[in-house]
């Protein structure tokens, strides 16, 4: 290596570092302080109250209640969006049969993919606010409208606290399908169509395809898709505080909340500090996660 | 005693936040230290002018005074067209620098920990800042003076006496006052006066009459009553607990706030948890409005769907835009239970609200303190009654005086004149006690649409109240 290259490189590196420096670690470091103060967002120094802030937190029913909240989804929201959008963007792409040695997708492909990707351009509150009116638990609302036209009685699923969460579970998944539909159907894209017809000569069905060939090769894909869908079940905010009772703030009862809600509440009282435990909690969630999901699923990549 | 309009927005969360802000004050050991902590940093108080009757905090004549509006409910209007021109009227060389906002937090938390707030704000709206907190950093001017100092029409009067009684208390914390709730608001039940008057009935006085008039308005196919269960339980909450102290006297609020053992299981509120829970049996509520928001409800009364919605005074103004020009709102007292009852059929609940403070550590703190008091005089509360859509009622006694209210208004002010000294105040357990009023919401949609009855919402409510008593980590308050 010349000599002179490494200052030459630092003097690249050394803005985005300084700015993330400032704009990542620094405010990470000062939120677990301030995690351990009491703290009002004025200009009066944070006061240090050591584990307080946490075991407060221990002790809060709805703290717990948010963290089953957060495993239900964890579990769910992964799992029926990538089985939703896996499905899709086969039947997109090789779900067609082939023709000329070239696979196709189902009649009208094109036009599904731009259906399945509209939501994913609508920002999440305007997907929220949208569905107030498909939930609306009066005949205004979309469902109650068409059920009760046919003589049935209102459903108001946000108020039942069995079916809140899933109900506001729904709206993500719908949000997300499209964008999960497009990354796969890129990643089917890549994989070589002699691998598909050699296993067509051999007889396979398009669900063996889907088993025994698309599915092993998309596995990487399948692994990034896991870890967004993942986070997006910690970062699960939005939705709640725009569809769910009591304001927004978890309702009916604390059934749909999650630490995003709770620790907007938190600041939004001045509890700055209680607030910051909060966000450490949810930050050491999310991180075990990502590093959890990415060892687990470590598997050696497929060259073709 | 602090209840106040939203505009469109949402009630609760505000009302709630600021009532728990009272009980933050007390709640942290180390307030008292931060407060002390605060104090080392010398403000001036914008005292440049000799203090007299007539400029009682000594502001500088030709100083600048910031004020900052929350531009909801009540607009901005009433600022800039009459507290601000009233006040250059007294000081036509101050200078006043308008600011209006709907999101009071985000304009003002980075100027507080700057340490260069403005001098008066109006703290108010769904994203307003905890009053508790700010109090017990030392961000608020204490009020202790100003209350005394003379008032503006009226020197030989001090403003604690031109105000109607419990404006001082109202702001207080801790027995130190440090905000002014400016407006007046009262409670009750509003309905059409036309559909009322076109279908020939009349507002109920007793409960049987308000049964037999809730089965006249179901045989119309019009929903007899309702509220907002999404975010709205606490109005109705409300009901039953003015219900209550009706039938029990004001002492059954005093109960609930102080903690009492059984106090939620006292007669008279599980009577009237009883009589309120009983209208979904029969058919005088709607299901479906459990999933609805208080906008969504207030709409279908003003449709003609829904007959009677409880509610504060607020109502007539938020819903300007959506009611019919001959509709008519009226509110009535909620009707008594029985002859027995220890307070009189007319007995309505107020409570004041709208809250503005003036910071302590603003450059010209004496200015707020002087816009404070100029929009204490009558000239320019009836100015806000005259420019805020909602043509509220301020705290300034007499200053609304002669004036052609639209018909809710009237008919609120009506009532309360009616009730005369049976005017029941407000309950302050649920700004004291949050998970009380959280844990009193859920319960109240329990009961109302029908999933419990009136014993098992007491207990669960009081259950919640003992374990609340029982806590050594919470402070309590008594009144």
């Amino acid at each position: 290596m010349r000599h002179g290259r490494y200052p030459f490189i630092a003097s690249f590196l050394a803005l985005p570092v300084v700015l993330y420096l400032i704009l990542v670690i620094y405010p990470t470091l000062r939120t677990f302080y301030l995690s351990m103060t009491l703290w009002r967002g004025f200009d009066v120094a944070p006061v240090w109250v050591g584990w307080d802030n946490y075991t407060t937190l221990f002790d809060d029913d709805r703290f717990w209640k948010a963290i089953t909240h957060h495993a239900q989804l964890l579990v769910a929201l992964p799992l029926v969006t990538i089985a939703i959008a896996l499905f899709f963007a086969f039947l997109l792409n090789v779900g067609g049969g082939s023709s000329g040695g070239i696979r196709r997708g189902v009649w009208g492909s094109k036009f599904y993919r731009v259906v399945f990707f509209l939501p994913q351009v609508l920002a999440i509150v305007i997907v929220g606010v949208m569905f107030q009116t498909v939930y609306r638990s009066d005949n205004t609302g979309l469902i109650n409208g068409i059920i009760t036209a046919f003589g049935m009685d209102h459903i108001a699923v946000l108020v039942n606290r069995h079916t809140a969460l899933w109900a506001i579970m729904f709206v993500a998944v719908w949000q997300a399908v499209g964008f999960y539909v497009v990354l796969f159907s890129a990643a089917m894209a890549n994989i070589p169509a002699e691998i598909y017809e050699a296993a067509e000569l051999d007889g396979a069905t398009r669900i063996s395809l889907f088993f025994r060939v698309t599915l092993p090769l998309l596995w990487d894909t399948l692994q990034v898709a896991w870890v967004y869908l993942g986070i997006a079940a910690f970062d699960f905010f939005a939705l709640v505080n725009v569809l769910a009772q009591d304001g927004g703030y978890g309702g009916p009862d604390g059934a749909t909340t999650n630490l995003g809600v709770e620790l907007y509440y938190a600041f939004s009282k001045s509890k700055l500090g209680y607030a910051s435990a909060i966000g450490v909690v949810l930050f050491f969630l999310t991180l075990t996660f990502a590093a959890l999901t990415l060892r687990v699923t470590r598997r050696d990549t497929v060259e073709y | 005693m602090t209840v106040s309009p939203e505009g469109s927005s949402d009630l609760s969360r505000r009302l709630v936040l600021r009532r728990a802000a009272a009980a933050g004050l007390l709640a942290s050991p180390a307030a008292g230290l931060l407060a002390a902590c605060g104090e080392d940093k010398p403000a001036g108080d914008g005292s440049g002018g000799a203090k007299s009757d007539k400029n009682p905090f000594g502001m500088a004549e030709d100083s600048t005074t910031e004020i900052v509006i929350f531009d909801g409910g009540y607009g901005q209007k009433y600022a800039t067209d009459g507290l601000t021109p009233n006040f250059k009227t007294a000081w036509p060389k101050a200078t006043v620098k308008h600011t209006a906002t709907q999101d009071i937090t985000a304009l003002l938390q980075p100027r507080f920990q700057g340490g260069n707030p403005p001098e008066f704000v109006n703290n108010s709206g769904t994203k307003s800042m905890d009053f508790g907190a700010l109090v017990a950093d030392g961000q608020l001017a204490d009020l202790t003076d100003f209350w005394n100092a003379a008032s503006v029409d009226d020197p030989s009067k001090k403003l604690k006496d031109v105000v109607l009684p419990g404006t001082v208390e109202a702001g207080s914390f801790n027995g130190k006052p440090y905000v002014l709730y400016y407006v007046s608001t009262a409670f009750g039940i509003w309905y059409s006066g036309k559909l009322f008057k076109d279908n020939g009935w009349s507002a109920p006085k007793s409960w049987d009459e308000f049964l037999a008039l809730c089965e006249k308005v179901k045989a119309k196919g019009i929903i007899p009553y309702a509220y907002a269960g999404a975010n709205a339980a606490y109005y109705q909450y409300r009901v039953i607990l003015a219900h209550a102290a009706k039938v029990g006297g004001e002492s059954v609020l005093k109960d609930v706030d102080n903690l009492k053992a059984g106090a939620w299981k006292a007669d008279a509120v599980v009577k009237a948890a009883e009589a309120w829970g009983s209208l979904v049996g029969k058919g005088f509520m709607d299901r479906s409005h459990e999933g609805l928001k208080h906008t969504e409800v207030q709409l279908q009364q003003n449709q003609y769907k829904v007959a009677m919605y409880p509610s504060g005074d607020w109502l007539e103004g938020e819903q300007a835009k959506t009611t019919p020009p001959d509709f008519e709102y009226q509110m009535m007292a909620i009707p008594g239970l029985s002859s027995s009852d220890k307070l009189g059929a007319a007995a309505v609940q107020t409570a004041a609200g709208e809250g503005y403070f003036v910071t302590a550590k603003s450059k010209n703190k004496a200015g707020g303190l002087e816009y404070m008091r100029q929009m204490l005089s009558k000239a320019s509360a009836r100015k806000f009654t005259e420019i805020t859509e909602a043509h509220a009622v301020t705290v300034v006694s007499g200053a609304a005086e002669g004036y052609a209210f639209p018909p809710g208004a009237k008919s609120s002010q009506a009532a309360v004149k009616a009730a005369g000294k049976d005017v029941i105040g407000n309950f302050m357990f649920d700004g004291w006690y949050q998970d009380l009023d959280k844990e009193c919401r859920a319960a109240t949609n329990e009961l109302m649409f029908g999933r419990i009855n009136a014993a098992a919402w007491a207990d669960r409510v009081q259950k919640k109240a003992d374990a609340i008593a029982a806590d050594k980590s919470i402070t309590k308050y008594n009144r």
